[in-house]
C-alpha cells in the first residue's frame, strides 16, 4: 500500500515540477519571445497567408471573442457534417461504420468542440479511423488551443495599462497548437507507443485467446489520440473504456505518464500567470489554494477506496480488502483515486477506473471537483474559471479592509461583479436545473429506463452526467442510459453554454479591466499573496461550489454513504 | 449641537422606526432590496400555504399550526430588516432635524430693487421659505440670516454657534474669501446685503438630509455592486431550493413547502440584505455627526480609498500662526537694546507674529514701552508692503526702525559692516535650517539682529500621520514657507511630502500628478482660488467659513471648518466599507450551520442515516427548521447596533486587518449560529 501512495505522490510532484518550466516556456510563446520552436515560423506564416489572417493585428476583447466564436463555429459545423456523413468516407474506415443519428452527432460534435468529450457512443463500435483522427483528434487539438489562447488573452488584459489591445486570438491559437500542444503530444505519443499503447490502421484483428477461442480485437491509431486527449484535458478515449483499456493505458508506467499529462498544462498555466504578469507569489498562492483542495480530495478519495466497501466487509467475504470493483488491478485503488481526482478537477474526463463503482464518498469528491471546476481546471478555461472566483474573493476581502476592491490595481466595480456573479451561478444553474428536469421525468415516467440503479445512486448518475457536461469534463458515471435524444440534446446545450459563457464573461471582465487606470499599491491595499486572502479565496470557492450543491450531494453520495 | 449621542436609540425613535418598518412592507419599496423582497414573496407564499393547510391535508402543505409559526417568523424577518433601515433613517433624520431647527421660517427682508443693492433701505418682509436663488436680502444687527448666501455689500460680525458650535463671532465681508453666510446664524453687528445662493430645498443641508432619508437615497457604487452579488447568491439558492423538490421526490423523501421556503430564506444572505441600507445610512449619519455635510454617499465611500491627503500647514499641522521664540542680537552686549527696538517696531503690527514679538519681548526684557509711551509721540508707523517686504517706525527723534525679510533688511542696512552682514547670514541660515523663519531688524540702516519665528506643531499630530501612513494614506503638507522651513516642519510633523511656496496652481498640479498615477486625492480648502483644486480632487472638503465658490466646488462641507477633519473623513469612509464587508462575510458564513440544521431535518425521516449530519443534535426535524429560521430572523436586530455604530477601523496594515476580520466575522460567522441555533432549539423544545 505504501508504494501505491508513493506512486501518487510521485505523480503530483513530477507534474508540478514539469509544469514550472513549461509555464515559463508558454509565456515566451504567448509574448512572442525567442523559443526553440521558432522553426515552426514558416509553417505558421503559410497558414496565415492561406487563410488571409493578419496575426499581428491588435484586437480588443470583442474582436477576439468574435474570432474565437467564429473559428469554433466552423469546427463544429465541419465536425457534425463529417459525423452525419461518416458512411461515405472512402478510406480509413475498415469496419464500415455508417452515418450517425443526428442527435448523437450533435451531442458528439458539441462535445469535442467544447473540449468536453462526453461520449454517448463507443469509439471502437461507432467511429471510423478517419473520424477518430480527423474529427475527434483534430478537435482535441483545436479545442485545447482555443482555451489556452483565451487564457493568454486574459493574462495580457490583466497586465494592460489603459489599453484595450488583448493581443491576437488567431496568432495565439495557432502558436499554441504548433509550439505547445504539438511538441508535447509528439513526445508523449512516442513514449506511450514504446510502452505498448497501440498505433495501427489494421481494423479488427482476429486473435486466438489462451483458451483457444478466436476473438475480434479492435486496434487503431490510439497513441496519438491518447496523448492529446490527456494533454488537452479532452478526455475522449479512442476506445469506449477509455484509459482503463490496456491498449490505451497498458501499464503502471504509462499510467504515470498519462496522469502527469492530465495535470501538466493546467498546472503550467497557473505558473504561466505568475510569469506573465511578473507576480510569482500570487501565482504560488493560487497554486497553493488549488493544491490544498486537490491533495485533500485525493486523500479522502484514496482513503475511502483503500478502506473498501463496508457492505462487503459486513458480508464477511474479502475482509479488509480495498474497493476494487471497476478498477484495473494493474493500477490499484490509490492510483485510481489520483486519476479520478485529476481527471475531474481538470475537466479532462478520461478514466482509468469506473467512477460509477467508486465508494459513495469518492464519487462525491469527483462531483465536487466538477462543481468547482477550477482546481487547475481544463486547459485555459480552468484558470479562467478560477479568475471568476478570484474576482468575487477580491470584492469581499477588499471591503473587509476598508477599500473599494481592486485586482492587480484595477478597480472591481458593479459591471465586473455582475458578470462574475452571473458566470459563477451559471454552473450550478445548468447542473441543478438539468438534473431537476431529469429527476422530474424519471419520477413521472417510471418506465423510461434511464436508470439501472434506482434511488440515490441513480440520482448520482444523473447529477454526474449533467455536471460532467456543464463542467466540460466528459467522464461519466456509466450505468445511465444516456444515448437518447433527451440526454443528447440537453447535454449538448449544457456543454455549449458551459463552455462559451464562462469564456465570454471573464473576457468581458478583462476587456473592462484592461482599459482601467491602475491604482497604486499602498500598505492599505489588499495583499493577494497573503495567507488571509488565500483563506478568503478557498471560502468563496467552497461556498459557491459546495453550498449550492450541498442538498444535491446529500441526496446522492451522502445518502448512499449513510445508508450503507 | 449634539454630536455625542451615546444612546443608540431612544424610545421616540423606536416607535417611529417600528411604524416605518410596517409601512415599508409595501412591495414597491421592498423591490429595491432584492434579498428581502424575495423573503417577502416567500412569506406571501407561506401565508397562502397556511390558509390552504387549514382546509386540506397533504405532505407538501404540512401542518397548519407549524405553518402559522413559520409564516409569522418569515414576516418578522422582513420587518426586522425594515426596522434596521427605519431606525438608521430615524437617527439620521433626528440628527438632521437638529440642524434643520436652525432654519425655521424666519422673516427675510427682501430688497425690492435688485439692480441697486446700495440702496438697501427699501425692502419687503417675506417668509424665508419664499426666498429664491438670486434674491437679495438685508440683515441688520439681531437678525437671523434667512438663507444661505453670499454677502454682496458690507461686512458684519456673525454668531455661527447654532451651526458650528463655535461661540466666538466671525467676521464676514463682501468681496473677500469670507463672504458667505449660513442660514440660521445671527448677525451681531453692522448691516449687510446678501445674495441668496440656493433655492429652498436644495441647500447643502437639504441635500444631506436627502441622503439620510429613504426617498432620495442613491445607492453608492460599491453598494450597487454588493447588491448585485447578493442578488446572485439569492438566485443560486432559489435554484437550489426549487430543484430540491424533484430531487427529493426521486429519492422518495417528500419535503413540505414550509421546509423548502425555510431552507431558501435561511440560505439567502438575509443578514447583510437586511442591514445593507442601514449600514449605508449610518455611514452618512456618522459624517453628519462629525459636522460634515457630504453632497453624495459616493463621496463618503471614496474617502475610504484616499491615497493622498493634501493638508494646509497652518491650522492643520501647526497651531495658527508662527510665534517669536528667540531674539538673536548681532552684538550680544546690545541685546537689551535690540529687544527694545523689536518691541517698538511691533507695537503697531496687528499680525499674530507681531503680537507674539511684543509678548516675547516683554518676557525677555524689562522694557515696558507701549503704544502710548512718550518716546513714541509723533512716531510714524510704516506698515508692511509686499514691495519693500519691511515694516517699521520712524520715531520723532528721526530714528528709523525697520523690520522685515532678512534679505530686504540686509539691503537696507547699508551702514553695517561686511562682517556683520556675514554674521547675519549665518544666523539666518541657522534659524532656517531649524525650521524657523528669520525676521531681521535694523536701525538707521544698521543691522541689529534677527528675530526667530517658529511654527508650533500641534500636539499629537505626528501620531495621527503615523496612523494615516499605516492606512496607506500619504500626507502632503501645503505651505507658503520656503522649502527649507517647509522641509523641517514636514520632518518634525511626520508628513510624507510637502509643497513649499505653494500657489493654488501648484496644488492643482500636484493633485493632477497624483491622479495620473491612479491615486485618489483629498484636499481641504476655503478660498475661491482653492475651488479648482477642490473640484479636481476626488474628495474636496470645503470649510464652511470658506467662499461660496469653494463650497460649490467641493463634495463635502465641514461645518466646523476644522482642517484636521480630512483624517476623520477617511476613517468614516473606511468604516463604511469594512462594516459592509464584514457583515456580508458573517452572513454568508452563517449558511454552514444553517445547512447542518436544515438538511438532515429535511431527509432524516426517509433516510435515517442522515441523523449523522445532525451534529448539533437538534431535538426534532421540525424544531431544527424552526430554530434555524428564528436564528435567521433575530440575528438582524442583534446586529443593528453594529450596523449603526460601524466596525471600528484599525490601522494595522491590510493583511493583519484582513486576518483579524476574517477570524472575527468569518470564523465567528460559522461558529455563532451553531451555538445560537442549538440554544434556540433547546428553548423551542420546551414548548413542543
Amino acid at each position: 500500500m505504501n508504494t501505491e501512495i508513493l506512486g501518487i505522490i510521485l505523480i503530483f510532484l513530477l507534474s508540478a515540477l514539469l509544469a514550472w518550466p513549461l509555464g515559463k516556456y508558454m509565456v515566451k510563446v504567448f509574448k512572442g519571445d525567442k523559443v526553440w520552436t521558432d522553426f515552426m515560423n514558416p509553417f505558421e506564416k503559410l497558414v496565415f497567408k492561406l487563410t488571409g489572417i493578419n496575426p499581428n493585428k491588435e484586437m480588443d476583447w470583442k474582436q477576439n471573442l468574435k474570432a474565437m466564436l467564429g473559428l469554433n463555429a466552423v469546427f463544429f459545423t465541419v465536425a457534425i457534417a463529417f459525423l452525419m456523413l461518416q458512411g461515405y468516407h472512402p478510406f480509413w474506415n475498415p469496419n464500415d461504420f455508417s452515418n450517425w443519428d443526428p442527435t448523437l452527432a450533435f451531442n458528439t460534435a458539441v462535445s469535442f468542440t467544447t473540449n468536453t468529450n462526453l461520449q454517448h457512443y463507443s469509439g471502437e463500435t461507432g467511429a471510423s479511423y478517419f473520424t477518430q483522427l480527423l474529427v475527434f483528434c483534430w478537435l482535441q487539438f483545436v479545442s485545447a488551443a482555443t482555451g489556452i489562447a483565451v487564457c493568454a488573452l486574459l493574462f495580457k488584459g490583466l497586465l494592460n495599462k489603459e489599453s484595450s489591445n488583448l493581443g491576437n486570438f488567431f496568432n495565439l491559437f495557432l502558436k499554441t497548437c504548433t509550439r505547445i500542444l504539438l511538441p508535447l503530444a509528439i513526445i508523449l505519443s512516442l513514449a506511450l507507443t514504446f510502452n505498448g499503447t497501440v498505433s495501427n490502421f489494421d481494423g479488427l484483428q482476429e486473435v486466438t485467446t489462451l483458451e483457444g477461442d478466436t476473438q475480434m480485437v479492435a486496434g487503431g491509431p490510439a497513441a496519438p489520440m491518447v496523448s492529446i486527449k490527456q494533454l488537452g484535458t479532452n478526455g475522449g478515449g479512442f476506445f469506449g473504456p477509455n484509459s482503463t483499456h490496456p491498449f490505451e493505458n497498458p501499464n503502471y508506467f504509462t499510467n504515470i505518464l498519462e496522469n502527469i499529462a492530465i495535470l501538466l498544462i493546467p498546472m503550467a498555466l497557473v505558473f504561466a500567470f505568475g510569469f506573465y504578469i511578473k507576480r510569482r507569489r500570487i501565482a504560488m498562492l493560487f497554486f497553493g489554494v488549488m493544491s490544498l483542495l486537490f491533495v485533500s480530495f485525493v486523500a479522502i478519495s484514496a482513503y475511502q477506496e483503500i478502506q473498501g466497501n463496508p457492505a462487503i466487509h459486513q458480508l464477511g467475504i474479502a475482509d479488509a480488502q480495498p474497493n476494487l470493483e471497476g478498477k484495473e488491478v494493474r493500477f490499484g485503488p490509490a492510483a485510481s483515486s489520483m486519476w479520478g481526482v485529476s481527471t475531474t478537477s481538470t475537466s479532462n474526463g478520461s478514466v482509468n477506473s469506473m467512477h460509477d463503482s467508486h465508494t459513495a464518498i469518492s464519487g462525491g469528491i469527483f462531483l465536487l471537483d466538477m462543481f468547482i471546476n477550477a482546481i487547475y481546471g481544463g486547459v485555459g478555461v480552468g484558470f479562467i474559471n478560477f479568475f471568476v472566483f478570484v474576482i468575487i474573493a477580491v470584492f469581499i476581502a477588499g471591503q473587509m479592509i476598508g477599500r473599494t476592491p481592486d485586482f492587480l490595481g484595477k478597480k472591481i466595480e458593479a459591471k465586473e461583479i455582475k458578470i462574475a456573479a452571473l458566470v459563477a451561478i451559471l454552473h450550478p444553474f445548468l447542473i441543478l436545473v438539468c438534473t431537476g428536469l431529469a429527476s422530474y421525468i424519471v419520477v413521472n415516467n417510471s418506465e423510461i429506463g434511464w436508470l439501472n440503479n434506482p434511488s440515490f445512486h441513480g440520482f448520482s448518475e444523473m447529477l454526474y452526467e449533467n455536471s460532467s457536461a456543464a463542467a466540460n469534463n466528459g467522464s461519466g458515471f456509466e450505468g445511465l442510459g444516456d444515448n437518447t435524444p433527451f440526454w443528447n440534446i440537453m447535454n449538448g446545450l449544457t456543454m455549449l453554454l458551459g463552455r462559451f459563457l464562462p469564456i465570454i464573461g471573464p473576457l468581458a471582465i478583462v476587456g473592462s479591466l484592461a482599459v482601467k487606470k491602475q491604482v497604486p499599491v499602498t500598505v492599505g491595499s489588499l495583499k493577494l499573496d497573503s495567507a488571509a486572502f488565500g483563506a478568503v479565496l478557498i471560502s468563496v470557492i467552497l461556498i459557491i461550489a459546495a453550498l449550492a450543491f450541498f442538498p444535491a450531494l446529500a441526496l446522492g453520495p451522502l445518502a448512499e454513504y449513510f445508508t450503507l | 449641537m449634539d454630536t455625542n449621542n451615546k444612546k443608540l436609540f431612544s424610545g421616540a425613535l423606536l416607535s417611529v422606526a417600528l411604524k416605518e418598518s410596517v409601512i415599508k412592507l409595501n412591495p414597491k419599496v421592498m423591490i429595491k432590496n432584492p434579498v428581502m423582497f424575495s423573503v417577502e414573496i416567500g412569506s406571501v407564499i407561506m401565508l397562502v400555504v397556511t390558509i390552504l393547510s387549514a382546509f386540506m391535508k397533504n405532505d407538501s402543505l404540512g401542518d397548519f399550526g407549524y405553518n402559522v409559526v413559520i409564516s409569522f417568523i418569515l414576516i418578522l424577518t422582513v420587518i426586522f430588516a425594515n426596522f434596521a433601515e427605519a431606525i438608521a433613517e430615524a437617527r439620521g433624520k433626528a440628527q438632521a432635524d437638529t440642524l434643520r431647527k436652525t432654519r425655521k421660517d424666519t422673516i427675510a427682508k427682501k430688497l425690492q430693487d435688485i439692480k441697486n443693492p446700495i440702496d438697501n433701505s427699501r425692502f419687503t418682509e417675506i417668509s424665508s421659505s419664499e426666498l429664491k436663488k438670486g434674491d437679495l436680502y438685508v440683515c441688520e444687527p439681531g437678525d437671523i440670516i434667512p438663507a444661505d448666501g453670499k454677502i454682496v455689500e458690507g461686512l458684519a460680525s456673525i454668531d455661527e454657534a447654532a451651526i458650528t458650535g463655535e461661540s466666538a463671532p466671525v467676521i464676514r465681508e463682501a468681496e473677500t474669501d469670507k463672504d458667505s453666510v449660513i442660514g440660521g446664524t445671527k448677525v451681531l453687528s453692522d448691516k449687510i446685503v446678501v445674495e441668496v445662493t440656493a433655492n429652498p430645498g436644495s441647500s447643502f443641508l437639504d441635500k444631506m438630509i436627502g441622503l439620510v432619508e429613504g426617498a432620495n437615497r442613491q445607492k453608492t457604487p460599491n453598494e450597487v455592486a454588493l447588491t448585485i452579488l447578493l442578488s446572485s447568491f439569492t438566485l443560486i439558492f432559489l435554484i437550489v431550493t426549487v430543484t430540491l423538490q424533484p430531487f427529493a421526490s426521486l429519492a422518495n423523501t417528500p419535503i413540505s413547502i414550509a421546509a423548502l421556503i425555510s431552507l431558501f430564506v435561511c440560505l439567502i444572505p438575509t443578514t447583510i440584505g437586511g442591514l445593507l441600507s442601514a449600514i449605508g445610512i449610518a455611514g452618512m449619519d456618522r459624517a453628519l455627526r462629525a459636522n460634515i455635510i457630504a453632497k453624495s454617499g459616493k463621496a463618503v465611500e471614496t474617502a475610504g480609498d484616499i491615497d493622498t491627503l493634501l493638508l494646509d500647514k497652518t491650522g492643520t499641522i501647526t497651531i495658527g500662526n508662527r510665534e517669536a521664540t528667540a531674539f538673536v542680537a548681532l552684538d550680544n552686549d546690545d541685546k537689551e537694546e535690540f529687544i527694545k527696538y523689536c518691541l517698538i517696531s511691533s507695537l503697531s503690527d496687528k499680525t499674530p507674529e507681531g503680537k507674539s514679538i511684543v509678548k516675547l519681548a516683554k518676557e525677555k526684557s524689562n522694557a515696558t514701552i507701549d503704544k502710548d509711551h512718550s518716546s513714541l509721540k509723533d512716531a510714524e508707523f510704516i506698515s508692511f508692503s509686499a514691495e519693500n517686504r519691511m515694516s517699521g517706525v520712524d520715531l520723532a527723534d528721526g530714528k528709523q526702525i525697520r523690520k522685515g525679510a532678512w534679505d530686504a533688511i540686509k539691503k537696507w542696512g547699508s551702514q553695517s559692516s561686511e562682517s556683520d552682514k556675514n554674521f547675519l547670514e549665518e544666523k539666518v541660515n541657522d534659524i532656517s535650517n531649524n525650521g524657523g523663519t528669520p525676521l531681521a531688524l535694523a536701525i538707521d540702516h544698521k543691522i541689529l539682529g534677527v528675530i526667530q519665528l517658529e511654527d508650533i506643531i500641534k500636539p499629537g499630530i505626528s501620531e495621527r500621520f503615523a496612523r494615516l501612513r499605516k492606512m496607506g494614506v500619504k500626507t502632503v503638507m501645503v505651505t507658503g514657507d520656503n522649502p527649507l522651513t517647509a522641509k523641517f516642519i514636514a520632518k518634525q510633523a511626520g508628513v510624507d511630502d510637502f509643497i513649499a511656496e505653494a500657489k493654488p496652481e501648484d496644488k492643482m498640479q500636484y493633485i493632477k500628478d497624483e491622479q495620473q498615477l491612479g491615486k485618489l486625492v483629498a484636499m481641504m480648502g476655503d478660498g475661491t482660488n482653492d475651488a479648482p483644486g477642490l473640484a479636481q480632487a476626488d474628495v474636496g472638503v470645503a470649510m464652511n467659513s470658506g467662499t461660496q465658490a469653494a463650497k460649490e466646488a467641493a463634495n463635502m462641507v465641514d461645518l466646523d471648518s476644522d482642517p484636521t477633519k480630512l483624517i476623520e473623513v477617511v476613517e468614516i469612509g473606511k468604516q463604511l466599507l469594512i462594516t459592509r464587508g464584514n457583515v456580508t462575510t458573517f452572513s454568508i458564513a452563517n449558511d454552514v450551520a444553517k445547512y447542518f440544521a436544515i438538511v438532515p431535518a429535511l431527509f432524516v425521516v426517509a433516510i435515517p442515516g442522515m441523523e449523522a449530519l445532525n451534529i448539533m443534535n437538534l431535538g426534532s426535524p421540525e424544531s431544527a427548521i424552526l430554530s434555524a429560521v428564528i436564528f435567521n430572523a433575530i440575528i438582524i436586530p442583534f446586529l443593528i447596533p453594529l450596523a449603526l455604530k460601524g466596525v471600528k477601523y484599525r490601522p494595522v496594515g491590510a493583511s493583519t486587518l484582513l486576518t483579524r476580520n476574517l477570524l472575527l466575522y468569518g470564523l465567528g460567522g460559522i461558529i455563532v449560529p451553531f451555538i445560537g441555533i442549538k440554544a434556540i432549539d433547546l428553548l423551542v423544545n420546551l414548548f413542543i
